[in-house]
């Protein structure tokens, strides 16, 4: 694999997760529990496809095809898409979508901080302005989650059930390969298993607030940020999120 | 025509942000350089959130703002880096947000002050308020919510 193939891939990662990500919060528009709850889940949405912009500019340009953003968004079918499988998965009641966020989140912001640095320019200021955002989702989704989980007997019997079935998928998250060891090697992105220990640290000490309970199982499962086996979740949103494209091929606002 | 920079930071000066219409686009600090070469003005443009479906009108605003006063060729850049702060808001702006309701941001993290009585009694409702740029707080001496500008 050359460098500008592994870099393209790294950028549709970062692109594609806050873009699966951002339309899956985006489902909750006109739907959450209350109206605070609506506008803040909005505005994290719009914040991660803002950055979707920014990651899948990128690497169109870094692909060198005439792919834009838009093109990369919209025109792929699900095996292309490169985003973890945590992403895609379904927004379930509300304590199960803010318990998705905040395992994102953490390890987001965590990635962020250190992509701020990155060798590669671009990347490093779509970084810098993208971390100023995330710092308020995950200060707002571990607030939640803490809420929630350290609540009444429901809420907190919801929130545990959100964890064990989120769990096994927080951990394709710090999985390294070829395309993450040649972004280390070229100083651009770090290799995701060492950000684990910080977000570990983190995530610790949340669900202690939380009073919620880790599952002691580590198994992770596989497959999203590879393309290599999605679940059946992301094609079932994509027909929904690409839908006008697919119908009115070039149509443009 | 002959125009200088100063002037045509004057006008963007009279460009309203789009949603908080009492401060101008150079007041928010988005606006980060204006150059002039022969008859093309350059505008840098650096957009407040990610996300923010203000910055195309804004972008677009400038635009017709400098065409009405007749310059022909128009160029908009948008730069994210240095990454928009809200340190770069003018004080003009700043006092002019809290005349029209909204709390300006502080480096403490929260509003100094209730922009309707002054009263220091203010709590969070919600990290996000109307549009990205504002959290949503209330006062608990006159009791209504209002919006703060939150530092980013
Ligand atoms: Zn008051």
């Amino acid at each position: 694999m050359t460098r500008d193939m592994a870099f393209f891939e790294f950028l549709l990662r970062m692109g594609d997760n806050t873009l699966v990500l951002g339309h899956r919060v985006s489902e909750w528009c006109g739907h959450a529990p209350v109206l605070e709850e609506d506008i803040a889940l909005a505005n994290t949405a719009l914040d991660l496809i803002g950055q979707t912009q920014m990651w899948l500019g990128l690497a169109g340009e870094v692909e060198g095809q005439g792919r834009s953003a838009d093109d990369l968004a919209m025109l792929r079918d699900a095996w292309d898409f490169r985003n973890v499988l945590l992403a895609e998965q379904p927004n379930g009641d509300f304590g199960q979508t803010m318990m998705r966020q905040y395992l994102f989140d953490q390890a987001h912001v965590l990635l962020l901080e250190k992509l701020a640095g990155s060798s590669d320019e671009r990347v490093a200021a779509i970084a810098a302005k993208s971390v100023k955002e995330v710092a308020y989702h995950v200060e707002r989704s571990r607030d939640t989650v803490i809420g929630l989980g350290d609540g009444t007997s429901e809420s907190h019997r919801r929130m545990q059930a959100a964890l064990d079935l989120l769990w096994p998928y927080a951990g394709e998250m710090f999985t390294d390969d070829e395309v993450s060891g040649i972004m280390a090697g070229e100083g651009i992105a770090p290799e995701p298993s060492s950000l684990r220990a910080a977000w570990d640290a983190a995530v610790q000490q949340t669900m202690s607030e939380a009073t919620l309970v880790i599952p002691d199982s580590d198994f992770a499962h596989a497959g999203g940020k590879t393309g290599f086996r999605h679940t059946e979740h992301l094609g079932h949103m994509l027909t929904q999120m690409q839908w006008l494209q697919r119908a009115y091929p070039g149509a443009r606002w | 025509m002959t125009v200088s920079v100063d002037q045509i930071w004057g006008w963007l000066d009279e460009v309203p942000d789009p949603e908080i219409p009492v401060i101008s686009v150079v007041d928010l600090g988005i606006v980060r350089e204006v150059v002039l070469e022969g008859e093309t003005v350059k505008v840098a443009v650096t957009p407040t959130y990610s996300g923010c479906p203000a910055t195309s009108v804004i972008s677009m605003d400038i635009e017709t703002a400098l065409r009405d006063r007749g310059i022909k060729d128009v160029k908009i850049e948008t730069r994210i880096a240095p990454a928009w702060t809200t340190d770069w808001l003018s004080e003009k702006g700043r006092s002019r947000l809290e005349d029209y309701g909204i709390a300006p941001p502080q480096p403490a993290g929260g509003p100094e002050r209730c922009p309707h009585c002054g009263s220091r009694n203010v709590t969070r409702v919600s990290q996000f308020g109307s549009t990205p740029c504002k959290a949503h707080w209330r006062c608990t001496d006159c009791l209504e919510p209002f919006d703060y500008f939150k530092c980013i």
